[in-house]
């Protein structure tokens, strides 16, 4: 059993194609990859917007009008 | 790959835009560089992870999607239908998108566009620093990257692209297909973002916002000069035969092509370069009286400006038209900052769209009458295809696109930052538990040293 299709390399190379593993699920594949592009950018947006409505409240004058000082 | 010819140009050719590839990305590592030398202490790492994560982002979705766009694209959606059959052998589940021993060209070719995607990206990503949202950005970085840029290729820089049939659209170098729709890109999202807090003052006069490290700057400008070599290689098919392009070519000469498969040469590709950024150099350096961040900034214009151009330019053109982009482009972003208010932080509408817009027109009138590509029937270069071809690129592909989507992002207030944050600095948060953490374990060291002295 081999995961890619060939359980040796005992093959004429004219003759292969694909070698990556559990082809024939490559749809199932492309689901999964773009779930996960759409799952980081929900979480990132959802992150971001809860840091910045926090950010709003945490300055200190002080600290802040240091900050530009140093520009 | 059978037959030595055959084995030895096809790892060669693979092996020629991995090569450009590895190149191009200094080109990323430069506009890195650049922006967070251009930003303020308070908003360095949030500007460089903005920038950073432009990588992963636009990479997984040009291999969803972006790619196949390329190949289906050509004539769509005026001029014919998809090309499902180009677009087949390149979707994401497709068996050559992926390690396959009978196909070893696909992946590095689709890694040589995706690169320049990363640079459409990254050049609105400049503009935009210390006030817009990551999240806004990452959606624009994807929609320029995997979407608008890549439509643009299909039309406009492609073989068969109906833009280069119709048109006669000649961009081998990219002025228009990638800063020209860049630029205008940026554009469309500054108009609605607005400018920095402090940019211009109560009656509209425009302030400098100076870099915080210009060394930064110049390193940054520099890779991205370094990158640009790779960029022009990538351009190029390197080596291939008259009976492979199959066009009006004729006899057995090998020749390197441009992206249109019609004849040019590495050696061309240099000379032009090299004049060309000179042009740039030397106009910047008068017309902004010795700026250090224009001058360097002209450089870049004038390679973009003579780009469209530079596979057939002779190199006193090339030089002549660099200088000439330089000059436009400068003036024209120092009205534009003054008449609209716009605030780009790092000149990018500038340097890469008005200079890829100026650049097209100018090539339509120098290469008047060339032909656009090997094959029969094509339009020849002309003034009107070029100047309608920078049109497309820097508006209506670029502009009204970035514009619409940030509209939306604003209406619903997800496009800028609170302006409280925006003044207190990205990095507040992140500077300060620094801060505070150093302070701790100093005064820990501290209390233990001196425990030991009092026991000693």
């Amino acid at each position: 059993m081999s995961t890619i299709g060939y359980e040796s390399w005992a093959v004429d190379l004219a003759d292969v194609g694909p070698v990556y593993p559990f082809q024939g699920y490559e749809v199932l594949m492309v689901i999964l990859g773009v779930a996960f592009w759409l799952f980081f950018h929900r979480i990132q947006f959802v992150r971001e917007g809860a840091h910045l409505e926090k950010a709003k409240h945490i300055g200190d004058a002080e600290k802040v009008a240091k900050a530009l000082e140093r520009y | 790959m059978d037959g030595n010819l055959n084995a030895l140009t096809t790892i060669f050719t693979e092996f020629y835009y991995w090569v450009t590839v590895v190149f191009m990305f200094l080109i990323h590592v430069g506009f890195c560089m650049y922006e967070v030398g251009a930003s303020r202490r308070r908003n360095h790492m949030h500007t460089l992870m903005k920038n950073i994560m432009i990588i992963p982002l636009v990479t997984v979705t040009f291999f969803f999607f972006g790619w196949w766009i390329y190949w289906a694209f050509p004539a769509f959606p005026l001029f014919g239908g998809l090309n499902h059959e180009m677009g087949a052998a390149n979707l994401p589940w497709s068996e050559t998108m992926a390690t396959n021993l009978s196909d070893r060209i696909t992946g590095v070719f689709w890694a040589a566009f995706l690169l320049f995607s990363w640079t459409a990206a990254s050049i609105v990503s400049g503009s935009v620093i210390e006030r817009i949202r990551s999240s806004a950005l990452w959606v624009h970085a994807v929609l320029i990257g995997s979407v608008f840029w890549i439509i643009d290729a299909a039309w406009g820089w492609h073989y068969d692209g109906w833009m280069v049939k119709y048109l006669g659209y000649h961009d081998a170098y990219a002025s228009g297909v990638i800063h020209g729709i860049a630029g205008g890109y940026a554009l469309g999202v500054l108009v609605v973002l607005g400018p920095r807090i402090g940019k211009f003052s109560a009656d509209g006069t425009p302030r400098d916002i100076p870099p915080h490290n210009p060394w930064l700057l110049t390193i940054g400008l520099f890779l991205i000069y370094t990158g640009f070599w790779g960029f022009y290689a990538a351009c190029n098919v390197p080596l291939i035969a008259p009976e492979v392009i199959g066009g009006e070519i004729v006899g057995t000469t090998w020749t390197a092509t441009n992206i249109y498969l019609a004849p040019t040469s590495l050696s061309a590709i240099t000379f032009n370069f090299l004049m060309s950024l000179s042009g740039g150099l030397m106009a910047a350096y008068v017309v902004s009286k010795g700026d250090a961040f224009w001058t360097f900034s002209g450089g870049l214009a004038g390679i973009i400006t003579a780009s469209a151009g530079n596979d057939l330019y002779h190199p006193v053109q090339a030089m002549l038209v660099g200088a000439a982009g330089v000059v436009i482009v400068y003036k024209l972003h120092f009205w534009v900052e003054r008449r609209f208010k716009l605030d780009d932080a790092v000149g990018a509408v500038a340097v890469h769209g008005y200079a890829g817009f100026v650049g097209l027109v100018i090539s339509g009138f120098l290469l008047w009458g060339v032909p656009s590509s090997p094959f029969e029937g094509y339009a020849a270069i002309n003034p009107v295809g070029q100047t309608l071809g920078a049109v497309i690129m820097f508006f209506v592909l670029g502009f009204v696109p970035a514009w619409i989507v940030s509209k939306m992002q604003a209406a619903a207030g997800v496009l800028r930052i609170p302006e409280e944050v925006e003044l207190q600095g990205l990095d507040y948060a992140e500077h300060h538990a620094y801060e505070d953490a150093k302070a701790s374990i100093i005064e820990a060291d501290k209390a233990e040293l001196a425990l030991r002295t009092k026991a000693s």
